[in-house]
């Protein structure tokens, strides 16, 4: 079945993001299921005033979060993609970006300041030590894989990763952004904290 | 009369060992005589601590202790086991050296070693509810696997002392009580420059009390290095510090190179000099950077940063990476420097000469920053001093802890640069400290950049390196202090215990200090000052 529905996200082809099997999933649930004209053109416009706004809560831990500063700068300048405000309080904030290793006695704080956060939110894992424990695997004192405290919608590989990475990855957030329901989807994400432990 | 000889009058037994570092093992019932004759000495009085090394040994549980004198720069280390492998006894010297009182809480933390005298003895950075000692051998890595329970933190703490009858008994002493105002700060908190949490007790606005909780990046470095070969460990030190990542893999690099008896060639040395220099500029702009958006002010950020992307470009360029380098090897460098990277490195000093003014326009003159750092969190240099805090933080209280200075290595024997000192030990001067050494390490490094001689940039090993039996150091000053490497060695291809002076750690133990008396709004500001990592720290 052909993708009807392709998101570009500002000047790059959709082509040139088409290897995303997860988000092409996504696309195709959304072509089969189908959604109203009205509900379907306001979910669109919802989405991409979200998608271009999006507020991050800052949790950086170690090296991860200095190449988030120098996005953060004038030459990298984040706010050309609508990320620059980033928010110290996960009331305020519609994804946290988990920039660097995550230990044993953090992931309690982790796990409080994901479940504070208000629906719809995201998880961004930054660096081989939230995907995997990176070089730390083997320690005694580390979590490997943020995946396991928390559900992931993007992971960004690199140590510390590219500030070009970065970008990449948090327009793949974009991207899944565009092609979710709002209205009656995530909107009404609210679920009972045993569920969210089974990741979706 | 030499140290030792001092060492051998009081306590006859000691014995010295001369493999690798020289090392004076003195029983442990005579430790605390000793290190009150060396701190108290006259000629060469023993009063900076730099480090207590805990160790796990089969002969049983002990420490090593690492002095050095403000006055003459001498070095001693002791090195003391305790009787007992269940029941870990040792005598406190936080008595004599401030630092002591957080550095036997990291013993205690990963050895199990309690500490008769030290006033607080809790965990510093597993949980409260740890089970078992990480860092010994005999340490199952198993045993605590992820609890997802939130920490609770205890208020008091067990003071432990010894009775007449010789028997050790533990007194509870009350770090909050009841009444006190406590305001949790961090761990998730941006101005704490990483994962630091501070319980600070207030008394109105008034500071009265902070105890810093550490341990949220605390990955275990020193146990992992237990069992990797030695190429393998360099990688773990960009990590730790990662604003001085070379400086970092330098000091281990020469640590390895030295318990080796290698000699790296002179190109290398002025490659090494030339990046450490550049290293500590880059940290310093991100410091400046750090503490004015730190204070409220937004446009210094911008500024710091591209001048320190420039440095990027250049690291990058050489060495492939912009943040974490993993360049220095043992026995030279990656690879070669770059074609254009004398060029650009030029290009960037006549631009930063040339910019910095506008940074003190901006800023160091600036009404309210003066307000808000001029004799604001006050180290006296006694106080530095005994609390081990060395770098920018100790110099602005006038005492000269350089270690370029007064133990060279690579080529700062050769060059000619200034020790920045200030003697107001307040935020301004901690600030001060470091806008000088920027233009410090431009000077050096101009002296440095034309002159690079041809020669080997890697110097060949063999894959597996075996190091001789012996304890080996060395120290580097990093952007923020003395980083130590203290390694123990047994003749295998992987280290027996690799240990790292955290830069950091005697910094966030000073905050109590600085801030006692000061305003909850200056916390912040004294904090920014003192320039601490916490991955450095937590190790």
């Amino acid at each position: 079945m052909e993708v009807k529905k392709k998101t570009a996200i500002r000047s790059m082809q959709y082509d040139e993001f088409k290897n995303n099997d997860y988000l092409e999933q996504m696309v195709r649930d959304l072509n089969r299921d189908g959604a109203g004209i009205i509900l379907g053109s306001v979910d669109d416009l919802i989405n991409w005033g979200r998608s271009n706004s999006l507020w991050s809560l800052t949790f950086g831990t170690s090296c991860c979060a200095i190449e988030f500063m120098a996005l953060g700068a004038a030459r990298y300048d984040m706010a050309r993609f609508g990320f620059e405000v980033t928010r110290n309080s996960p009331r305020q904030a519609d994804m946290i970006m988990v920039l660097g290793t995550i230990t044993h006695k953090m992931a309690p704080v982790l796990r409080r300041l994901y479940d504070q956060m208000a629906e719809p939110k995201y998880v961004v894992a930054v660096g081989g030590c939230t995907i995997s424990g990176g070089p730390f695997r083997k320690s005694y004192h580390v979590v490997n894989g943020i995946d396991q405290i928390v559900p992931v919608d993007v992971y960004i590989p690199g140590c510390p990763p590219r500030p070009e990475a970065f970008y990449y990855g948090m327009m793949q957030l974009q991207r899944k952004i565009k092609v979710q329901k709002f209205l009656g989807g995530v909107n009404r994400q609210e679920k009972k904290p045993k569920d969210m432990d089974s990741n979706d | 009369m030499t140290v030792i000889e001092k060492i051998q009058k009081i306590c006859p037994e000691a014995q010295v060992s001369t493999s690798g570092d020289t090392i004076v093992t003195v029983p442990s019932d005579s430790l605390a005589a000793v290190a009150e004759a060396l701190r108290n000495d006259d000629q060469e009085p023993m009063d900076y601590l730099r480090d207590i090394v805990g160790m796990d040994w089969s002969e049983g549980l002990g420490a090593l202790y690492y002095l050095e004198s403000s006055k003459t720069y001498g070095r001693v280390v002791l090195k003391t086991v305790a009787r007992d492998r269940d029941e870990a006894w040792l005598p406190s010297v936080c008595h004599w050296w401030r630092t002591a009182e957080i550095k036997e809480r990291e013993i205690y933390d990963f050895f199990g070693i309690r500490f008769i005298g030290n006033p607080d003895m809790r965990r510093i950075f597993l949980r409260e509810d740890w089970k078992g000692y990480p860092l010994r051998k005999d340490y199952d890595m198993d045993s605590n696997p992820l609890n997802m329970e939130n920490e609770e933190n205890a208020d008091d703490t067990v003071e432990y002392y010894l009775k007449p009858d010789g028997t050790v008994e533990g007194h509870r002493n009350i770090l909050f009580d009841q009444k006190d105002f406590v305001v949790n700060i961090g761990p998730q908190h941006p101005s704490t420059h990483g994962v630091l949490r501070m319980r600070t007790s207030l008394d109105g606005e008034t500071i009265s009390r902070i105890d810093p909780i550490l341990g949220y990046i605390h990955r275990g470095i020193e146990k992992m290095n237990e069992s990797l070969t030695y190429p393998q460990t360099l990688a773990l030190t960009d990590r730790l510090d990662y604003l001085s990542a070379h400086q970092n893999r330098h000091a281990l690099c020469m640590c390895i190179e030295q318990a080796m008896g290698l000699e790296v060639s002179r190109r290398v040395q002025y490659i090494r000099t030339i990046m450490d220099e550049l290293q500590r500029i880059d940290s310093h702009l991100l410091f400046y950077s750090c503490l004015v958006m730190d204070m409220g002010g937004l446009t210094p950020f911008f500024y710091g940063f591209r001048e320190r992307e420039m440095i990027l470009d250049i690291f990058e360029e050489t060495t492939g990476g912009r943040l974490i380098q993993n360049y220095n090897v043992i026995g030279g460098v990656q690879a070669d420097i770059h074609p254009t990277f004398q060029q650009k490195v030029k290009e960037f000093i006549k631009h930063l000469r040339s910019v910095i003014q506008d940074y003190h326009n901006i800023f160091t003159g600036n009404v309210i920053a003066t307000t808000r750092l001029k004799g604001v969190g006050i180290l006296t240099r006694e106080q530095a001093i005994s609390l081990g805090a060395t770098g920018g933080t100790g110099r602005a209280a006038g005492w000269a802890n350089d270690v370029r200075k007064h133990h060279p290595y690579a080529l700062y024997g050769e060059v000619d640069f200034k020790e920045v000192l200030y003697t107001e030990g307040d935020s301004f001067a901690r600030y001060m400290v470091r806008m000088d050494e920027i233009m410090e390490s431009c000077h050096i490094i101009e002296q440095l950049i034309d002159n690079i001689p041809e020669g080997e940039t890697r110097l060949k090993t063999k894959p597996i390196i075996k190091l001789p039996e012996g304890n080996f150091s060395a120290s580097v000053e990093t952007s923020r202090g003395e980083f130590g490497v203290m390694l123990e060695s047994h003749g295998d291809k992987t280290p027996y215990r690799l240990h790292y002076r955290s830069t950091g750690l005697p910094l966030v133990h000073a905050m109590d200090t600085a801030c006692r008396g000061n305003k909850i709004a200056d916390l912040i500001a004294i904090g920014g000052t003192m320039d601490f990592v916490i991955p450095d720290i937590d190790r």
